[in-house]
């Protein structure tokens, strides 16, 4: 029988998901820092360069960033593999990831087509290299579990994407002529709709019920939920890419449904949790799925609306509840999970009893983390009211998005603190007793 | 204290077939006295988080054994693998005992903060071991230990209730 498939050794070196944990939420500050700068402007359409580098320093600044480190990390617990050299696929992720993101905000932002052609390369060597090493992992799968079929289809959908993305910088660069609205809309749904939505539920197949303690989702749900909407998203692409309009509306319509039903599934099974004592990271999860309600919902509502009425404030809207709302909100909360838990980890793994482990209230209390959530939330309605009255709220919605994306690039930047500081105590006591 | 666990037992449960299925409601039975027990200590209430984590320590330990002494060895014959998966496993297996007894020390101290701080991290610790076990090695358990499988359901079921020290 051949077990060599399964390793259920967990945790790559903390240095390897760390370093992207704790770039990303320094994106959030850089997005308000651009607010800041371009001004209320920035809020009049979803086409405005400006508006594009804003979107992307979120979706690929600290999304990706969180998305794909914290791939990095859960592999070996949920699908049982481990990704292949670690230090060095991180390294080839992080590095063109973050220093793309920074490029492309810069072409967008200074109407460079050269600065595409290098975020292109960057991008696609980062995302590149993360598709390659976690689809031969995941080929490796032992059980294919729904959270296994889940991430199968995410890096699918990542695969579209980047490839869409590329076109696109093609056609701002060397001028490659292509239908570039509808290219978009795919784009950003591949993105939206196809990797973040297909990730996190995959990741919330066990997440949810297992640490807040809730019945499992429906068998039903849980394996068909992926599949089918990976399915709708290629019908919907060629129905739109063909003008098949009225199917591709149809497809667009059972699309939202499907993630309206997921959204819906999960805040059911947060009202039958058992675990009765508040955990911050539940605000979280319900900011996120009630989000995704609304901006599908909001969705829905414009198909009934002939084109021409839709206003630009509707498609911004929808970018912040999908973006800011369902997706960041989710990751920031699973942050506050993931670093203190690896921090306790590691250091119980290199102290082997030679010092107590500060336990993950000790490394991180719920005191800031709660804090940082009202900030959140503040951010998240402000974002909400400036599309519609930017005079007004752009630069608080700014000053509130920076508050919150450096606190938390704090609270998780004084676990690592801890950590180090909890390392070098037991190293110096150890030292001094063998004197 | 394990008879409890047993006693737990339904009568539905005697008819499940897979080792997911019985060990999995293990698990579940596990979290419940888990949750009783954090409650307890939430709502400050000393003695009866003692008596709830005092069984589900016992609950979790004969769990444990369970996997120890009657599945693990079976599938480590079957896959004549035993450095690999059910390795790991047994040292997550002492990794959450020791984190157990940190527990016990802080409700020796009477200290509920620390116990909960304790009890939120073997919460993740113990969950993503769970996780491990039932997306992984029970299907691949009842994969591969084929015809075997009912026979290694009838021994967990008849393993002795109080767990052997």
């Amino acid at each position: 029988m051949n077990t060599a498939g399964l390793s259920l050794e967990q945790a790559p070196p903390f240095s390897v998901p760390l370093r992207f944990f704790l770039t990303a939420p320094w994106f959030l500050v850089l997005a308000a820092a651009l607010i800041l700068w371009e001004g209320p402007g920035i809020f009049a359409s979803r086409w405005l360069p400006a508006t594009l580098a804003l979107t992307h320093l979120l979706v690929l600044g600290f999304m990706a960033q969180v998305m794909l480190g914290a791939l990095l990390q859960i592999l070996p617990v949920a699908v049982g593999v481990t990704v292949p050299g670690p230090r060095l696929t991180a390294a080839l992720i992080h590095l063109p990831l973050t220093l793309g993101t920074l490029t492309l905000a810069g072409a967008f932002l200074f109407g460079l087509p050269v600065g595409f052609i290098y975020a292109a390369g960057l991008l696609g060597l980062g995302l590149g290299s993360a598709l390659i090493a976690f689809h031969i992992a995941l080929w490796r799968a032992p059980v294919a579990s729904s959270t296994v079929i889940a991430l199968r289809c995410a890096l699918g959908a990542l695969l579209v994407t980047v490839i869409l993305g590329l076109l696109l910088a093609g056609s701002l660069s060397r001028g490659w002529r292509f239908p570039i609205v509808a290219l978009t809309d795919l784009h950003a749904i591949w993105g939206l709709a196809g990797w973040t939505a297909l990730l996190l539920a995959g990741v919330a197949y066990q997440v949810v019920p297992m640490f807040h303690i809730t019945p499992p989702y429906p068998r039903w749900l849980s394996r068909g939920f992926a599949p089918l909407l990976a399915g709708l998203l290629v019908g919907w692409s060629i129905f739109i890419l063909t003008d098949w309009t009225l199917v591709a509306r149809i497809a667009g319509m059972a699309l939202t449904a499907g993630l309206m039903m997921f959204a819906a599934g999960t805040l059911y099974l947060f009202t039958q949790r058992r675990r009765k004592i508040s955990d911050p990271t539940l605000g979280y999860w319900r900011i996120s799925m009630v989000s995704l309600l609304a901006g599908a919902a909001l969705w829905l509502l414009t198909r009934w609306i002939p084109a021409p009425a839709i206003a630009p404030q509707v498609e911004l809207l929808l970018g912040v509840l999908l973006i800011f709302g369902f997706a960041v909100a989710v990751m920031n909360g699973m942050l506050y999970k993931i670093v203190p838990f690896l921090a306790w980890f590691h250091l119980q793994a290199q102290l082997l009893g030679r010092a107590k482990v500060p336990n993950i209230k000790r490394l991180l209390a719920d005191a800031p983390v709660r804090r940082q959530q009202w900030a959140y939330l503040t951010t998240l309605l402000l974002l909400l009211a400036a599309p519609i009255h930017p005079a007004v709220f752009t630069t608080p919605a700014a000053l509130a998005l920076g508050v919150t994306g450096a606190w938390l690039g704090i609270n998780l930047f004084g676990v690592w603190w801890i950590y180090h500081r909890v390392l070098d105590d037991s190293t110096n006591t150890a030292i001094e007793t063998a004197q | 204290m394990g008879t409890i666990v047993n006693n737990l037992l339904s009568k539905r449960e005697k008819f499940l077939m897979t080792i997911v299925d019985f060990l999995a409601a293990e698990h579940r039975r596990c979290d419940e006295i888990f949750t009783i027990a954090e409650e307890a200590a939430h709502t400050g209430d000393l003695a009866g988080c003692r008596s709830r984590f005092q069984q589900f320590q016992t609950a979790m330990e004969q769990h444990f054994q369970k996997e120890e002494q009657v599945l693990f060895p079976a599938f480590e014959q079957a896959t004549g693998n035993a450095m690999g998966p059910t390795r790991v496993m047994r040292l997550e297996h002492q990794q959450i005992r020791e984190t157990f007894a940190v527990m016990s020390t802080a409700l020796a101290n009477g200290d509920l903060e620390d116990y909960l701080g304790e009890a939120e991290t073997l919460l993740i610790l113990m969950q993503q071991h769970n996780i491990k076990e039932e997306q992984m090695l029970y299907p691949m358990s009842d994969r591969f230990l084929g015809s075997v499988a009912d026979g290694v359901i009838q021994a967990l079921r008849e393993f002795p209730a109080e767990p052997r020290q």
